[in-house]
């Protein structure tokens, strides 16, 4: 299926939760937030929230910054 | 003499120095820089993770997060809406409710949009963030920002990287006067005499990334902004003298040899 990841078109095998998406991309989830179409998804809930076809993704984590 | 911590929302802090992490050379020269600075809050941005390049160390890899607040900010944002959306993701990656509200207006100067900052600021406190919003060195939104619920504010001394020190010392008194929440002098700092004029303005804190990381020598310039606002807050605390226009002798008058 394809989703929007990051602003990017993305294949991915699916239907599958984002714990299972973060494992496909190699991201340690602790480490990151995850934006479920525009809607943050709490650490808790990595496991029940499904990705489905065109459904928009945002990965983000902490960089440099003032 | 006696000085109380700095104090926002209840959580008490014993440097009056907030550093950056952002422009450094290495992780490990920007975490020498922060043991040397002496600061307990550093800030960070939420950016969306690099997936072409997952090799590339990680920021938290380098900030002992027992040992400093991390304070995230919703930097690169120009609408209410995208600044909250940052503020979410911030919350949610870094399990913390404070943010670091920055709703830029103008790519050229980074000034803050306050319309929009007041909205986001009303929007984030709702939902239960402690907000810190970089703001103008303007008495009258700084107002606007604390009556919306912010828990400091933090006006510019100069445009952010711009180095000029605090180029309008007069607001930043009037700001401090008129304020009940911590009032943070955040962005414009080039060099020490600079956190120093902020600290002896009466601002509670300062807030720098630039100065810092940007330095020939950012471990020794850190120490340098320790040492500078420690010594704004000392002369601010002690009572400088009134300015006057000609001379009063240190030395006394009378006695002088061959009078």
């Amino acid at each position: 299926m394809t989703i929007q990841l990051n602003g990017e078109a993305f294949e991915a095998p699916g239907p599958l939760s984002v714990s299972r998406l973060l494992a496909t991309l190699d991201i340690d989830p602790r480490r990151v937030a995850v934006e479920h179409n525009r809607l943050v998804v709490k650490k808790a809930a990595y496991d029940s929230t499904v990705v489905a076809p065109g459904d928009e993704i945002e990965v983000v984590n902490f960089v440099g910054g003032g | 003499m006696p000085d109380t911590p700095l104090t926002i929302a209840g959580r008490t802090f014993h440097s009056r120095l907030i550093v950056g992490t952002g422009k450094y050379a290495s992780f490990p020269i920007m975490a020498e820089a922060h043991a040397a600075s002496g600061a307990e809050m550093v800030t960070v941005a939420v950016r969306r993770v690099n997936l072409s390049d997952r090799s590339r160390e990680s920021l938290l890899d380098h900030i002992d997060t027992n040992r400093y607040t991390l304070l995230p900010n919703t930097a690169g944002c120009y609408t209410a809406d995208d600044a909250v959306r940052a503020a979410r993701l911030g919350r949610e990656a870094g399990l913390s409710s404070w943010v670091k509200l920055e709703v830029i207006g103008d790519e050229r100067t980074l000034y803050p949009d306050n319309e929009a900052l007041v909205e986001a600021t009303h929007v984030l406190v709702r939902e239960g963030f402690v907000v810190l919003p970089y703001t103008n060195d303007d008495p009258v939104v700084c107002r606007k920002l604390e009556d919306a619920g912010a828990a400091a504010v933090m006006p510019l001394g100069a445009p952010i990287g711009s180095g000029l020190g605090i180029q309008n010392p007069n607001n930043i008194r009037i700001i401090k006067e008129f304020a009940s929440v911590p009032v943070i002098v955040d962005a414009g700092v080039g060099t020490a005499s600079d956190a120093a004029v902020a600290m002896e303005l009466g601002a509670d804190g300062v807030l720098m990334n630039t100065a810092i990381a940007g330095a020939g020598n950012p471990v020794d310039m850190a120490t340098a902004m320790k040492l500078a606002v420690e010594a704004g807050r000392l002369a601010h605390l002690s009572g400088r003298i009134p300015r006057k226009r000609y001379a009063t002798a240190s030395s006394p008058l009378e006695g002088v040899v061959g009078t």
